[in-house]
């Protein structure tokens, strides 16, 4: 009695849910990055179900690239949370709206 | 092996369809590279690497420009299409450059970075007008963020241009991560990324029910991907606060390139490969150019920075753009190409007459960037030629003949009529007469009152070189739009 | 067959219960007297000094990044020497484009003084 692939693809949506809930929820900018990053791994997760359940490598391959994607968004994440820390003295993101319409 | 069969086994691998960004990103490493061992007075040659770059892969994109190759196991196609959106995207890139070299010098950015990144940003933009598959589409999608996210907090002292960058992540990498698991349906529902796949799989009426609903879900958060691109409502709250923030060329690139690059991916995704789909997503695509349009062209009137102001009417010409692409078909998406190349003339020469406008001696902060709309009283009497610039940017955004934007205009509303869609076109007629209003303000500020705070514009000849290549594109298009129409229609005849 | 495990099932649900109701009940039974020394966070340790949340140097966060980027480019190393011999001459020379964009990054953080840990 193996998991299925509907288990796995329930895991990768709860995940996936997961994340959304904290980037709408949470207020702290790092806390809204780590929900980005459940996100695209959930995403993930979602490849490599596919991947075994259509028999290829190719979801696996995908894997990679959003992992690069991934490191990428985050360093240039986490150099915005630096400036805009450097700049208010805030993580917050309510903190963070010296502009309204 | 030798040379002349490898260069030609590359070829026959359709290497030729990676050579327009290819060329892109090399140029942006050369800039990144050669800043390394400038010296200070030496980056005044920074910008005209940049150029360089540009016109060579536009070089490249002419000489290919009757080729077709599709390369790299069928992930990117070289066609007509293409060619066009590089075009288009090269022109901005080149423009903005120019805008630049005096800009960027003025605010302190001018930096090897800065250029790198807008060429980076420019091949990513080219990627997704090329890709012919989800996972390169992605990629593309992703080379051009991160390198607005960056571009547009380049102002790293000032609050508002950090928090520009910030909400431009935040909801950037957010709205990423719903594209990419659209992606990921759309492979388990397809078994394959390639839009050839998609076309197969989702082409006729008959594929199973299930896949049906995986592909309805999938194309659902694809949309939410490329509609925050686009900045379509309500997907669009970023839009104003980093369009103010960022520095102003920034913006410029921003509203022109990454929004033509949402529209191509668009056409390729939807129009081209999920046809089929069309019913189910043309009823969304409805709502969200109505809404996108008035919420846009509504809340324009209310601003006081001519910045934001010009992110609304963005805004509100996404709406526009959304009316072509909810009315498909041949005529609808080459009006899309058409609206994107005339968008490009208009919007980057407004916002380029704002980045070369400053305040005034008199003031504490003399020759800062005068932003208020308030600033552009009188400005005729002052600078004739930059008010008469602005001027034609302003009616043709408003979409009057004889400019750019009239006829840009009146080939998506009649595709929409054309498509059945006279509701849609009669709320978009009425949007442009709603936005007549804000547009006319600013001209009637310039030539009809006095001045107020003391101004005075730029005197980079880069800068006016490019603000007049823009009148005359918005003035060319607007006299002669059949031969541009005719080639946005080959273009996307190019891909059906 | 699931049945086979319900054995392990009231197991875990007993130790979980009884750990539970030791906790509860020690908190609802026991006295309290805080002092000083019993709230600081190490009680028979060393008195902490200022907070824990203090600022480092930028240069760690710096070198975080840029091992972040660069190990994750290796991971496309493993994939392509698995079948290295396969690829052929076109695979050598993929590989040696993606290292040479590498190593622009890699002389552009040279140049830009990162790997200078001194200064």
């Amino acid at each position: 009695m193996g998991v299925t692939v509907s288990q796995y693809l329930a895991v990768s949506a709860l995940l996936f849910a997961i994340g959304v809930a904290g980037v709408l929820l949470r207020r702290n900018m790092l806390v809204v990055l780590m929900s980005v990053e459940l996100m695209l791994n959930a995403a993930n997760l979602a490849f490599v179900t596919f991947a075994r359940m259509l028999g290829g490598v190719e979801g696996q391959v995908i894997v990679l690239f959003v992992m690069a994607v991934a490191a990428a968004e985050v360093a240039v994440g986490l150099a915005i949370v630096l400036v805009v820390f450097r700049t208010g003295e805030t993580t917050n993101v309510e903190d963070v709206s010296s502009m309204k319409w | 092996m030798n040379e002349y069969a490898l260069g030609q086994g590359l070829w026959e691998m359709g290497f030729a369809a990676a050579v327009p960004f290819t060329l892109v990103a090399l140029s942006a490493m050369a800039v990144l590279l050669a800043d390394l061992w400038l010296l200070p007075s030496q980056k005044r040659a920074l910008p005209w690497a940049a150029l360089a770059g540009v016109l060579l892969s536009a070089a490249s994109v002419a000489f290919l420009w009757n080729e077709e190759a599709t390369g790299f196991g069928g992930a990117i196609r070289l066609d007509r299409f293409s060619a066009f959106f590089a075009m288009v995207f090269l022109l901005g890139t080149g423009l903005v450059v120019l805008l630049s070299s005096a800009y960027a010098r003025r605010e302190g950015v001018e930096r090897g970075e800065y250029y790198a990144l807008l060429l980076f940003g420019t091949s990513g933009a080219m990627l997704m007008a090329s890709a012919v598959e989800l996972v390169t589409f992605f990629l593309g999608l992703e080379i051009l963020s991160v390198s607005l996210y960056v571009l547009s907090g380049f102002f790293r002292q000032r609050p508002a241009s950090a928090e520009a960058a910030a909400k431009y992540f935040i909801l950037g990498a957010f709205a990423s991560a719903f594209l990419l698991y659209g992606i990921a349906l759309f492979y388990g529902a397809s078994g394959s990324t390639t839009y050839a796949a998609l076309r197969e799989s989702f082409g006729s009426a008959a594929f199973p029910y299930s896949h049906g609903l995986l592909a309805l879900a999938a194309s659902g958060l694809l949309l939410i991907g490329l509609a925050f691109k686009l900045g379509a409502v309500p997907f669009h709250m970023w839009v104003p606060d980093t369009y103010e923030g960022a520095p102003t060329t920034i913006t410029a690139y921003m509203s022109v390139v990454s929004k033509a690059a949402a529209a191509a991916a668009f056409i390729r995704v939807f129009g081209a490969s999920l046809s089929s789909l069309q019913q189910d997503t043309s009823a969304v695509l409805w709502v969200l150019a109505v809404v996108t349009m008035t919420l846009g062209n509504v809340v324009a009137i209310a601003q006081t920075n001519i910045k934001r102001m010009l992110a609304y009417s963005s805004i509100a010409h996404a709406g526009y753009l959304l009316v072509a692409l909810t009315a498909a078909g041949e005529a609808g998406y080459s009006s899309v190409l058409f609206y994107v190349l005339a968008y490009v003339f208009m919007t980057l020469g407004a916002f380029g007459v704002v980045s070369l406008v400053r305040k005034g001696e008199g003031g504490a902060d003399a020759g800062a960037e005068a932003l208020d709309i308030s600033h552009y009283s009188g400005l005729a009497g002052r600078h004739g030629l930059l008010a008469a610039a602005m001027a034609v940017f302003m009616v043709s955004l408003s979409g009057i003949p004889p400019t750019a934007g009239f006829f840009a205009k009146f080939y998506v509303f009649s595709a929409a009529v054309r498509a059945g869609e006279v509701g849609l076109a009669i709320i978009g007629v009425l949007n442009s007469l709603v936005s007549v209003y804000f547009y006319m303000r600013i001209v009637f500020l310039m030539y009809m009152k006095e001045e107020t705070v003391p101004v005075r514009g730029s005197r980079s000849r880069a800068g006016w070189v490019a603000l007049a290549a823009c009148v005359l594109g918005t003035l060319l298009l607007g006299v002669l739009p059949s031969s541009f129409a005719r080639l946005a229609t080959e273009s996307i005849a190019s891909i059906f | 067959m699931l049945l086979a495990y319900l054995p392990i099932l009231i197991w875990i649900l007993l130790c979980a219960g009884l750990a539970l109701a030791i906790v509860f009940l020690s908190h609802v039974l026991g006295r309290k007297r805080p002092t000083g020394a019993k709230l600081s966070p190490y009680e028979c340790g060393i008195t902490p000094v200022g907070d824990a949340r203090s600022r480092f140097p930028i240069k760690f966060y710096i070198i975080a990044v840029v091992f972040l980027v660069f190990d994750i480019e290796a991971a496309f190393l493993y994939p392509w020497a698995v079948i290295y011999k396969k690829l052929a001459l076109v695979g050598l020379l993929e590989m040696a484009v993606f290292m040479a964009v590498l190593l622009v990054g890699y002389l552009y953080l040279w140049k830009k003084r990162v790997f200078d840990w001194e200064d």
